[in-house]
């Protein structure tokens, strides 16, 4: 009998030899499988086990972490969150993250291996990592002085340090608190459903996702392609265009807002925004050369990450004369982001180069250690120092006598550029409000800050819309408090 | 014979008794060492929740070493020679076991469980006690062998006159108390079943047609046989319990191939134990049910209902991994109802890792072994068969609910022994230490001088 106890003793053994293999089997092998399933809830309860890592604004945090003692303990809390919601997007427990909450969240969350200093033994242990925290490249003067200046009406703003492409200000009106989606309660649940129904879009970041037919500020764009291509050589040299201007192929006329600008020079055409000029301008460069000027300055790049995406901003290359004349005065299917408008200023500003605007400065531990700085953007040359220079000129013109006197700063030199865009079926919509602008103060080598602004304010009486009345004053706020003024 | 007999005679005479080493130090030291790692444990538990020791922990570790203690000093007065090992693995699993439901329970403020627990942990230590007190030689239990199996009938059809709870009939709610009587049948039933063998394995072997390779005996030994497997699918279909009458099938296969050594009854085991495991896997829709769930343990996540509590099982082992989280830091709750009984386990893979349940399940394997070595050592097929019988049943109920919860094999509803809270569980796992350890005693006390090896 002793044998047969034997026998059962091995298979015992059997057994037992069977359940350690399939441990080791769902412990080990495939471990990864169940961990990654979306079912199990382990990953989302480590998630928000722990303070997210913080956003900051020069040295302050504006994000915080708010604990509710639940199953997903940790909460994000926002201050100032409708200021810097363009910036920070949200991370909700519900809906997810967007914007820098976004991109960044490996960082903030702690997942990130580059905050580890020993990855392997991180990977054996499978302990949560220390979150990191990102300091952005706002200027909070600035990003206040450009929420100030919308004052809650529809329109964005972008500033960019143009010899770095660090942003100094992304404002986008109406705004929201990103802290009301954090949860994931009744209430997350009905501020998001209120949030997605409103007309007034105050999720939609208007700075960087929205388009707008650019109106005359794309006139700097047709300008410096027309002197780069040396179609003008003399700023002050009488141009061959009549008014009203016939556009190619069409019977089509097209007019100023003001007189004099019949074979107007080029200086007092950008000064008075003329479209005839600058229509004929455009078709004189001619399709390819225009084209080429507007990618160098980022149109047609959907490549663009801040590090989130930037809708790509358009300058349709098939196009007939007629269609070219009408998109070289930014009309047409000619359209721009707030950041890209303020991405052409700042080229202008920096003598013809362009750095790629970002937004994150560097990425830190808790502690603040730096673990990673911005790096090197690329630079690249959109026109020839000569014409930046010639465009510096008109821009500062427009500004000390033409139609952007309102931007205009004592103590400092400033160049801008206005802008009143037709949209709708017919024109019928209330036009945009344009202005695009840089500034130096007295005392520095070189451009501070370039800035754009857009007011789409359907309310206001459309005589008064223009981009010299409401939106130069919003850029002069930005510019002054960049500047220090 | 009378050459045999002076032989044996002879030799006893020259050798001086031999004197087996009772090693009760060796047990006494064990136990303090499973004392000390079941407090650590809880005080573990405590330091990873709150950051401080649990304000409990004296009481605990007081509670669980005077139990202990009171096991130990019964074992060394009445059973000397028993095997150290059985009781101070006894005590770690219940002590363990005990952390474990006290972690859980502070998930869950309005359901604890771990006060019950300890209390049950008593009795089954008063049981064990009482057994190692009582019972002087376990070659009496033989004796009222219709005695057992009459009470173990009656305990298992018992539950049938009570209401189903989550869709199984095992157990008797009384007075607030919830008792399993499967439990105890179990133990019963390995007494009857190595009486009955032992009685008859001659008649098993030896006699009856033959068909084929197989040696079948005679209906009037087959008859009983084949009673016990009716009652087993019997219990299975009318209390839709699937672990109690597999465990109930293999014990009596391994006792019944221990008592006569013919492999063919394991072949006739296989064959009727997979007939009755098509059949009721096909018409009844809970065993269905849970053999679906095996088989896809992802079907309900797929079907956008979420995870079933077998994925959430898997979810938790493989959030393990081979270090654990550290006891208290898992998330083994998320598995719902039944965390602390029936899916104990999964809270031990998340938070003790591969490597503790690596430990876990070697316990258990020293525990059978032990079983099944002193089953080998004794010369009476009765405590070989009671022995055999009673480790194979922990080896049994282990490999099925922990092959269950980790998608081994269909889950049933079964406990771990000594791990998992449940009163009935807990008092007949005693039961079942205080049997091994009689006959252990008696298996390593024949060899000193009292009987020739």
């Amino acid at each position: 009998m002793a044998r047969y106890i034997r026998h059962a003793c091995a298979f015992c053994a059997l057994l037992l030899a069977a359940l350690l293999v399939n441990a080791a089997r769902v412990q080990v092998v495939q471990s990864r499988l169940y961990d990654d399933s979306p079912a199990n809830r382990r990953g989302a309860i480590a998630r928000y086990g722990r303070p997210r890592g913080d956003i900051l604004v020069g040295d302050e945090p504006v994000t915080g972490s708010v604990d509710t003692g639940e199953q997903l303990r940790y909460e994000r809390s926002y201050k100032d969150g409708p200021l810097y919601a363009p910036v920070t997007g949200f991370a909700s427990q519900s809906y997810g993250t967007t914007f820098l909450e976004h991109t960044g969240d490996g960082v903030l969350s702690g997942t990130d291996p580059m905050l580890t200093p020993l990855p392997l033994w991180s990977g054996v242990t499978r302990g949560p990592g220390r979150v990191g925290n990102l300091v952005t490249t706002l200027h909070r003067g600035a990003q206040q002085a450009a929420y100030r200046g919308l004052a809650g009406r529809k329109g964005a703003v972008a500033a960019i340090e143009p010899e770095t492409g660090r942003i100094l200000a992304l404002v986008s009106s109406p705004s929201y608190d990103p802290g009301e989606l954090s949860g994931n309660g009744e209430a997350v649940a009905s501020a998001w459903a209120r949030l997605n129904h409103d007309p007034e879009k105050p999720m939609l970041n208007r700075a960087v996702r929205q388009t707008y037919p650019p109106g005359s500020t794309f006139k700097v764009v047709t300008a410096a392609a027309a002197l780069d291509a040396g179609v003008v050589t003399d700023l002050d040299a009488h141009t061959d265009s009549p008014d009203p201007y016939r556009l190619p192929g069409t019977t089509t006329r097209l007019t100023n807002e003001g007189d004099g600008c019949d074979d107007a020079s080029l200086r007092s055409a950008f000064e008075w925004s003329c479209n005839t000029v600058f229509a004929k301008l455009g078709v004189d460069v001619g399709a390819k050369n225009m084209a080429a000027t507007a990618a160098a300055f980022g149109f047609n790049d959907a490549g663009l990450r801040i590090p989130f995406a930037v809708a790509p901003s358009t300058f349709d290359t098939r196009v007939d004369r007629a269609q070219l004349a009408l998109s070289s005065i930014g009309q047409y299917n000619t359209r721009a982001t707030p950041l890209q408008m303020a991405m052409v200023s700042a080229a202008v500003a920096n003598g013809g180069q362009l750095r790629t605007p970002y937004l994150v400065e560097r990425t830190t531990r808790h502690g603040g250690e730096t673990v990673a700085g911005s790096g090197a953007h690329p630079l690249r040359q959109v026109m020839s120092p000569a014409t930046a220079a010639r465009l510096k000129e008109l821009m500062t013109d427009v500004v000390r006598e033409g139609t952007g006197r309102r931007a205009a700063l004592r103590g400092a030199l400033v160049g801008g550029k206005t802008g009143t865009a037709q949209h709708g079926v017919g024109n019928s919509g209330a036009p945009y409000a344009w202005f695009v602008s840089w500034a130096q103060a007295d005392d520095s080598p070189q451009p501070q800050v370039a800035v754009a602004v857009v007011v789409e304010d359907a309310s206001a009486n459309r005589g008064e819309i223009s981009g010299g009345g409401v939106a130069a004053p919003i850029a002069r706020g930005v510019m002054r408090a960049v500047l220090g003024l | 014979m009378t050459k045999g007999g002076t032989t044996v005679a002879a030799a006893q005479a020259r050798a001086p008794a031999v004197r087996l080493p009772r090693r009760r130090g060796i047990e006494l030291s064990l136990i303090v060492l499973a004392v000390l790692l079941s407090v650590s444990g809880y005080c573990a538990v405590g330091v990873a929740r709150t950051g401080t020791v649990p304000p409990g922990a004296a009481g605990y570790g007081a509670g669980l070493g005077v139990l202990a203690l009171l096991a130990h000093l019964v074992v060394r007065v009445r059973a000397p020679y028993a095997d150290p090992l059985f009781l101070p693995i006894a005590v770690l699993l219940n002590g363990l076991g005990l952390v474990l439901i006290y972690r859980l329970d502070l998930e869950t403020p309005h359901d604890q469980a771990a006060p019950a627990q300890l209390v049950w942990s008593t009795l089954g230590v008063g049981l064990f006690i009482a057994v190692v007190l009582v019972l002087r030689d376990h070659r009496v239990l033989q004796r009222y062998s219709y005695v057992w199996v009459a009470s173990a009938l009656g305990l298992l059809v018992l539950p049938i006159l009570f209401p189903a709870v989550n869709g199984a009939r095992i157990w008797l709610r009384l007075a607030g108390f919830s008792i399993q009587p499967g439990e105890f049948a179990k133990v019963l039933l390995a007494v009857f079943f190595a009486a009955y063998l032992a009685a008859n394995r001659n008649a098993l072997a030896y006699t009856g047609r033959r068909l084929w390779v197989l040696q079948f005996p005679t209906g009037r030994v087959l008859g009983p046989i084949v009673t016990i497997w009716l009652l087993s699918v019997g219990v299975l279909v009318l209390e839709r319990d699937l672990g109690t009458s597999l465990l109930f099938f293999g014990l009596f296969v391994v006792v019944l191939y221990v008592a006569t050594g013919r492999t063919g009854w394991i072949a006739v085991g296989l064959v009727l134990a997979v007939l009755g495991a098509v059949a009721v896997g096909r018409l009844e829709p809970h065993v269905n049910q849970r053999i679906e769930d095996w088989l896809h343990p992802f079907r309900t996540i797929e079907a956008g209902q979420g995870p079933n509590q077998l994925s959430q099982s898997l979810f938790a082992f493989a959030a393990g991994g081979v270090l654990g989280t550290g006891l208290g830091l898992g998330h083994s709750i998320l598995i719902g109802f039944a965390t602390k009984s029936d899916f104990i386990l999964a809270t031990a893979g998340e938070e003790l890792g591969l490597t503790g349940l690596a430990a876990i399940f070697l316990l258990y394997a020293l525990l059978v072994e032990r079983g099944y070595r002193a089953g080998r050592a004794l010369r009476e097929p009765f405590g070989r068969l009671l022995a055999v019988g009673l480790a194979s049943l922990l080896a049994l109920q282990v490999f099925v609910i922990a092959g269950g919860v980790t998608g081994l094999i269909p889950l049933t509803g079964m406990a771990m022994p000594f791990l998992a809270q449940g009163g009935s569980s807990v008092v007949t796992n005693w039961a079942i230490v205080a049997l091994l350890i009689r006959v252990s005693d008696s298996a390593r006390s024949q060899y000193d001088g009292r009987e020739a090896p």
